[in-house]
């Protein structure tokens, strides 16, 4: 007789037995020793089916390839430019992956991008040792000018994208702001600096809401 | 004379009270404070993170790198001089070992997570309550586990089997054996055990039985640490 | 770690910062609490905005130095702890913990803010010496201000250990009622200067930013004790002016903050 012991969108911590019993199946973060399926994380518990699995509510971004992300120029190669990902891992990016003109064999790359220049890129590439490559060649895709950058929590990119974009278009339609979120946890803002300070406490309120209900709604309310 | 009234008053075992917070330190990517008694640590996560030098690089898996240290005001008597002691670097490696068991660093190749534990006051059980922090730090950093770790100094004085060993206790004038434990919460398996004094082996096993229940309280603490964080408004 | 270096200085030309807050102010919360560590003599913990440090007092007994044969002393360190910041490493102090070690050093010192003769109590042979640790907790910005303030408070705060009369030995666990003999209160306070404006209390990104740092250490009568210039940019002596006047009347604000505390 298979035991579930945790409801949906509970908050389990590492080790904590979330179903005794074969007849649940160990989803996401979580693995099984013998009977139990036992959570690997400190998340929030779902429930699809027969798996359980769980969304952590911290924890390091790990580099996939097509995933857009902001990065940081950190070395300039006779090939191109080293990028701080916000990982562990920095990522190369060729010269040809930068941009759709001729760069001449001799051009000076720092010209392009300089050292501390933020780009937007798109990984291309990521190998076992997690050695990555990333391309700017796609629209949407540039370095960035002017506004600010801060670091979130990249679990939480994905609520404060929302489901198809609702949550950033929300705070896009309020503020006026720019805003690029890249998966890694870099989010790039731009608008006035008024609004830019409040597209900022508004995503840090997401940031630590992001587990309880009615989000939205509390969210709407930060701009009344 | 038989050690059976403890100096603080407390059962044989009793822990001292412990308090335990979650994400104090708002740079690092995981953090914690622990207390027990009057022994307190911060603990600091960073990770994974690149690590240096390249040589300690481990393409199947990251490293876990802990770092203990007591600041110079939170001895019992003089000032400790700042810098690396042997003390510590040996309490870092075991720590190591004590929480190696759980983590699983295997997608994070080549690379480390440092773990830093500074103590502003103690009262001896610092390699524990060093240990309970990591653990909360850890989980709180996101770092895959398998199981928490929960640590207590268990200890032996004149024959009578303790909790939570004090500094009064550990320096006590008698036959007193003094046994950091750390255990994992599920299948109750040892992971620190380190042991100095006199005593018998059929008294260790006994102290070792004992550490499963007080090892459990600790992870009420630290269970509750974590929890709270997402639901105290 | 983040830099918006160029926002920054255009902000600050304008008169603004990415939080918001003017220019001239300190963010927030700010809690002084004292008596944080039971095996300090005394200790203090300072938060300002995310920034925290802590400041722990010990004393020794030790033989007064030849050409100070009736006085005791004070020592102060600073360690920029690993765990306060991605940024900082394990070992011995770098120029950063340096720095902030000797100017929070001399803020006091040179204030003679301690009676280094009523710490004697042997005329050379024995004296009181204290020694200062100050720790980081949480590095986010104006160390400088921070540690200052957790050094004064935990030197109110802090009690002369007992002595066994009969071994001259330190009883540490038992302290006395004898606070310090402190004549002078100095604190300091570091304005600096970005986009060729002025502001104090920066984030750990807007000291990125900077182009000149003043620290100006003042006592309760705005009596300056000690000054450190930083940054690779030069002052006029009308922005030096306008930066003391700004430092000595934050001062008095930080001044209110631990008198707060302390009641």
């Amino acid at each position: 007789m298979s035991t579930i012991l945790i409801k949906e969108k509970d908050i389990v911590t590492p080790g904590e037995v979330l179903a005794e019993g074969m007849d649940y199946l160990p989803g996401p973060n979580t693995y099984r020793a013998g009977e139990k399926i036992i959570s690997k994380v400190l998340g929030v518990a779902f429930i699809s089916g027969r798996a359980i699995k769980i969304t952590p509510l911290a924890g390091p971004y790990i580099p996939k390839t097509r995933d857009k992300i902001i990065a940081q120029v950190i070395d300039i190669a006779m090939s191109g430019w080293r990028v701080d990902t916000n990982t562990a891992y920095s990522a190369m990016m060729n010269v040809k992956d930068a941009t759709t003109r001729f760069i001449k064999r001799d051009e000076d790359l720092s010209k392009i991008l300089a050292i501390g220049d933020y780009v937007v890129v798109s990984i291309t590439k990521v190998t076992s040792q997690n050695l990555i490559d990333v391309s700017m060649k796609e629209p949407g895709l540039r370095k960035i000018e002017g506004g600010r950058i801060i670091k979130i929590n990249p679990q939480k990119v994905p609520r404060i994208i929302g489901k198809e974009g609702s949550m950033i278009t929300l705070i896009k339609n309020k503020t006026g702001c720019e805003i690029t979120i890249g998966q890694n946890g870099l989010v790039w803002i731009k608008g006035t600096p008024e609004n830019e300070l409040k597209t900022q406490q508004v995503i840090t309120f997401i940031e630590n809401n992001s587990h309880t209900p009615g989000l939205t709604e509390q969210v709407e309310k930060l701009f009344k | 004379m038989t050690y059976t009234k403890r100096l603080d008053g407390r059962k044989a075992d009793e822990l001292r009270p412990m308090e335990a917070k979650a994400g104090v330190i708002p740079n690092a990517d995981g953090s914690a404070y622990f207390r027990a008694g009057k022994t307190t640590a911060y603990v600091a996560v960073y990770g994974p993170r690149e690590l240096f030098p390249r040589f300690k690089q481990d393409p199947k898996k990251g490293l876990l790198r802990c770092h203990y240290g007591m600041l110079p005001f939170s001895g019992c008597g003089d000032r400790i001089r700042p810098g690396n002691s042997r003390r510590g670097q040996e309490i870092s490696m075991v720590m190591e070992k004590a929480l190696a068991p759980v983590i699983d660093l295997s997608a994070f190749p080549n690379a480390v997570v440092d773990v830093f534990i500074n103590l502003p006051q103690t009262d001896a059980g610092t390699r524990c309550a060093a240990i309970s922090g990591a653990a909360i730090a850890l989980a709180d950093a996101g770092i895959p586990m398998k199981d928490m770790i929960s640590s207590v100094s268990m200890g032996q004085v004149d024959g009578t089997i303790l909790a939570d060993l004090n500094y009064d206790e550990e320096a006590y004038d008698g036959v007193v054996s003094d046994i950091p434990v750390a255990m994992t919460h599920n299948t109750k398996e040892v992971t620190l055990l380190q042991m100095d004094g006199e005593i018998s082996k059929d008294d260790l096993i006994k102290a070792l039985e004992l550490a499963k229940a007080a090892t459990e309280k600790v992870y009420e603490v630290q269970i509750k640490a974590l929890k709270d964080k997402f639901t105290k408004k | 770690m983040i830099s918006n270096k160029e926002t920054i200085i255009k902000l600050a030309k304008e008169g603004k910062r990415l939080d918001g807050r003017p220019m001239i102010e300190y963010r927030r919360p700010i809690q002084i609490e004292t008596n944080i560590s039971w095996t300090a003599e005394g200790s203090a913990r300072v938060q300002i905005g995310e920034t925290v440090v802590m400041a722990g007092v010990k004393t020794e007994i030790n033989k007064p130095y030849n050409d100070t044969p009736n006085e005791g002393g004070i020592m102060i360190n600073a360690e920029l702890l690993p765990l306060s910041s991605p940024e900082y490493e394990s070992g011995p102090p770098g120029m950063k913990a340096i720095e902030l070690a000797r100017v929070t050093d001399r803020g006091i010192r040179e204030a003679k803010a301690i009676d280094m003769k009523k710490l004697c109590i042997e005329s050379g042979e024995k004296a009181w010496f204290i020694i200062i640790d100050i720790v980081t907790i949480n590095d986010a910005g104006n160390l400088f201000d921070a540690a200052g303030l957790a050094t004064l408070t935990a030197l109110k705060a802090a009690k002369f250990p007992q002595v066994d009369p009969e071994t001259g030995a330190i009883d540490y666990k038992h302290k006395t009622d004898e606070s310090f003999p402190l004549l002078k209160e100095p604190l300091p306070v570091t304005v600096y200067k970005i986009g060729g404006k002025l502001l104090i209390d920066p984030t750990s990104e807007e000291e990125k930013a900077h182009e000149a740092r003043l620290t100006v250490a003042s006592d309760e009568k705005g009596i300056i004790s000690a000054m450190q210039k930083g940054g690779e940019s030069p002052l006029t002596i009308e922005e030096t002016a306008q930066m003391i006047d700004l430092a000595l009347d934050k001062a008095k604000f930080l001044r209110e903050q631990m008198d707060n505390s302390l009641k």
